[in-house]
C-alpha cells in the first residue's frame, strides 16, 4: 500500500496559513532535534520550550487552515502527508541545526521576525488569526530575549564564539530577506485587512537585529544577495531528509492511528 | 554556570562524628523530622544521600536519550508534543534533582565530572535501546511507573531537599505513566502491526524493568543503613512486588502477555514471578548493557561540544561584571 500525498485546495487564506504553520513547524522541529543534547541543562529546558511554542503555533495554524479548506484534512496530515514541494515554509527555519551559534543566531533572525509579525497580527480583522497572534506575540517575545541574550554572549564572549557566531550570521543572512517577501495573492489578504505587509516589518526587524548584533560586536554582512523559493515549494536540500524522519512512522503505517 | 558558593566552612568539623550528635540526629529521624542542610549530619548519611540523589539526577538526564531518540519520528504532532514535554520535564527533574544533592556540599560540575567519567552510576534501564514507538509507551507505563513506586516512599525521605524534589518529580512522573499507557492502549486497540508492537516492547523491557528495583534483599549492599536513616522505607523486594501486582492487572486490561508463563498468584493474591536474570543486570551495570557505550558517548559529546558556550557564558559574565565595577567606581 502507497500513503499518498493529500491534495490541498490552496486558496489564499490556506496557503498563508500553511507558510506559517510550516515555519513553526520546521523550526519546532529543529529546536526539538537539540534534545538531550544542549550546551547545558538550563539550555536543554529553554530549547524545548521555544519548540513546544512553535509546535503549539504550528498545531493551531493548521487546525484553522484545515477549518478553513473543509477538505478533510487536519493537523497531522498537513505535518505527515506533504511532500518537500508542497510545504510552503522559509527556507531559514529549515537550515540545520549546526553548532549552538548556528541555531541561536537562526532564532534570533526568526525571532527578531516573529515577534514583529504577530504583534501587528493581532490586528488582523480575522478574529482566529488575531488569537493565535496574541498567544503567539509573548511566545516570540521570549524567544526574542533568550536568543538575543545569547547572540549578546556568544558575540562578546570567547574568540572563538565571537568566530562561531560571526561566521553564523555570514551563513545565513542570505535566508532573512524571504521573511519580507510577499505575492500577490497575500497582497491580497493584505488589502482585506487579514494579513498585514510583512514588508513594513523590514526595517524595524533591522534595527533590532542592529541594534543586538553592534552590543555583541559582531557586523552585519555586506552582501545583500537574498535567497527566496520556500514559500512557492522551493526549498535547500535540506528539508527532505527532515521530512524524511518527521514522516517515518506515517509512511511506514499507512492510516494507523497513534 | 555551576554553584559554587557552598557551605565547606565547617567541613572539618562536620567530618567528626560524636557520639552524642549521632544520637540525637538518630532521635530526630526516629521522631520523623526533616534532616535539613545545615544541620549536622553523620559523614556517612551525607554521602550515602548525595550517591543516591546524584545517581537519581544523572538516571534522569541520560533517561532523556532513549526517549528523546522518538521526538524527531513521534507519529502525531500531538504525540509530539507531548514527548518533548515529558523530555523536558526528566530535565528539570534532573536540575532539582543536581540542586538537592549540591545542599550536600558537591557541586553540580564535580557530579556531572564523575558520571561523565563513568564513575557514577545512572539507572541500568537506561542502557536498553528504544526500537520502536510502542518503547515509548512501555518506557512511560513500565519504566515511569516502576521509579513513582520507587519514588513515591522517598517523599518521606528524612533529607528534606530530597523529599520535596520528589514531591514535584512524582507528581510529574504520575502524568507520563498515564501518558503511556494512553500510548499502550492506543497501540492496543489499533491493527494488528501495532498490538504486536506493543507486545514486543512488552516483551523486551519487562524483566529489566523488574531489575530497576536493585538486587534481591538478600543481596543489597545499602538497606540496612538507609532503612535506619530513613532514606529508603520499604526493600527493592518489596517495592518490586508492589510494582507487579499494580501492574499485572493493567497488562490483562491492555490485553498484552507478561513474558512470564510460569506467572501465578498466590493465596494473598500476589503475583509471584519467575526467578530474574541478575547476571544480566549484572553485566549492564559493569557496562555491557546494549547501550551503555552509546548513552556516555551521548553525554561526552554535548558536554564536550557545549564547553565553548559555558566559557563564552562565563567570559561574558566576567567582562559584565568588570564594567559594572567600572561603571560604579566613576
Amino acid at each position: 500500500m502507497t500513503v499518498a500525498n493529500i491534495q490541498i485546495s490552496e486558496t489564499p487564506l490556506v496557503l498563508y496559513l500553511l507558510r506559517r504553520a510550516d515555519d513553526a513547524l520546521i523550526l519546532g522541529h529543529r529546536l526539538s532535534e537539540w534534545c538531550g543534547h544542549a550546551p547545558m541543562l538550563e539550555e536543554d529546558m529553554a530549547l524545548a520550550n521555544m519548540g513546544l511554542d512553535l509546535l503549539g503555533q504550528a498545531r493551531e495554524l493548521y487546525s484553522y487552515a484545515a477549518k478553513i479548506e473543509a477538505n478533510g484534512n487536519d493537523e497531522d496530515k498537513f505535518a505527515y502527508l506533504r511532500e518537500v514541494g508542497q510545504y510552503r515554509n522559509l527556507l531559514l527555519v529549515e537550515q540545520p541545526n549546526g553548532d549552538f551559534a548556528r541555531t541561536m543566531v537562526r532564532q534570533f533572525f526568526y525571532a527578531a521576525f516573529a515577534d514583529l509579525y504577530w504583534r501587528a497580527m493581532m490586528r488582523s480583522r480575522d478574529a482566529s488569526l488575531a488569537a493565535i497572534a496574541a498567544k503567539s506575540e509573548k511566545e516570540s517575545a521570549y524567544h526574542l530575549r533568550h536568543s538575543s541574550e545569547w547572540i549578546v554572549r556568544l558575540g562578546d564572549g570567547t574568540a572563538e564564539s565571537h568566530a562561531r557566531a560571526q561566521g553564523a550570521i555570514d551563513d545565513l543572512w542570505a535566508f532573512t530577506g524571504e521573511m519580507f517577501w510577499l505575492d500577490d495573492r497575500e497582497r491580497a489578504l493584505v488589502d482585506a485587512g487579514i494579513a498585514i505587509d510583512a514588508a513594513s516589518l523590514r526595517a524595524p526587524w533591522l534595527k533590532t537585529i542592529t541594534n543586538v548584533v553592534s552590543e555583541a560586536t559582531l557586523t552585519l554582512p555586506t552582501n545583500n544577495w537574498m535567497q527566496q523559493g520556500g514559500r512557492s515549494g522551493q526549498h535547500s536540500e535540506h528539508l527532505g531528509h527532515l521530512l524524511s524522519e518527521l514522516q517515518s512512522m506515517q509512511r511506514t503505517f499507512p492510516g494507523a492511528t497513534w | 554556570m555551576y554553584t559554587q558558593a557552598l557551605n565547606t566552612s565547617d567541613a572539618e568539623d562536620r567530618q567528626i562524628e560524636d557520639a552524642a550528635r549521632a544520637g540525637l540526629f538518630q532521635a530526630r529521624i526516629d521522631a520523623e523530622e526533616r534532616i535539613e542542610p545545615n544541620d549536622w549530619m553523620p559523614a556517612a548519611y551525607r554521602k550515602t544521600l548525595t550517591r543516591q540523589i546524584s545517581q537519581h539526577a544523572h538516571s534522569e538526564i541520560v533517561g532523556m536519550l532513549p526517549e528523546g531518540n522518538w521526538i524527531t519520528r513521534a507519529p502525531s504532532l500531538r504525540r509530539k508534543a507531548a514527548l518533548l514535554a515529558k523530555v523536558q520535564d526528566e530535565c528539570g527533574h534532573g536540575l532539582y534533582l543536581y540542586a538537592a544533592a549540591e545542599t550536600l556540599g558537591t557541586s553540580r560540575e564535580e557530579l556531572v565530572d564523575l558520571m561523565l567519567a563513568g564513575k557514577a552510576k545512572y539507572s541500568s534501564i537506561f542502557n536498553y535501546p528504544t526500537q520502536t514507538w510502542a518503547d515509548i509507551g512501555a518506557i512511560g507505563w513500565l519504566v515511569d511507573g516502576a521509579a513513582i513506586m520507587n519514588q513515591i516512599p522517598l517523599c518521606r525521605c528524612s533529607y528534606g531537599p530530597y523529599a520535596r524534589a520528589m514531591i514535584r518529580v512524582c507528581k510529574e512522573e504520575s502524568f507520563h505513566q498515564r501518558q503511556g499507557f494512553e500510548i499502550m492502549l492506543t497501540l492496543c486497540r489499533g491493527s494488528d502491526e501495532q498490538k504486536a508492537m506493543a507486545q514486543d516492547a512488552l516483551d523486551r523491557w519487562w524483566w529489566p524493568v523488574l531489575m530497576m528495583f536493585g538486587p534481591p534483599d538478600n543481596a543489597s549492599q545499602h538497606g540496612d543503613t538507609s532503612a535506619k536513616w530513613k532514606i529508603k522505607r520499604f526493600s527493592n523486594d518489596e517495592l518490586r512486588q508492589k510494582f507487579v501486582d499494580a501492574t499485572v492487572p493493567q497488562a490483562q486490561f491492555l490485553g498484552l502477555t507478561i513474558p512470564d508463563p510460569d506467572m501465578t498468584q498466590d493465596e494473598a493474591g500476589h503475583w509471584v514471578y519467575s526467578p530474574i536474570d541478575w547476571e544480566e543486570f549484572n553485566q549492564v551495570l559493569a557496562g555491557n548493557g546494549p547501550c551503555n557505550r552509546d548513552r556516555l558517548a551521548a553525554r561526552r559529546k554535548a558536554h564536550d561540544e557545549g564547553a565553548w558556550v559555558r566559557e563564552a557564558a562565563a567570559a561574558y559574565a566576567a567582562k559584565r561584571s568588570r564594567r559594572d565595577v567600572a561603571q560604579a567606581a566613576e
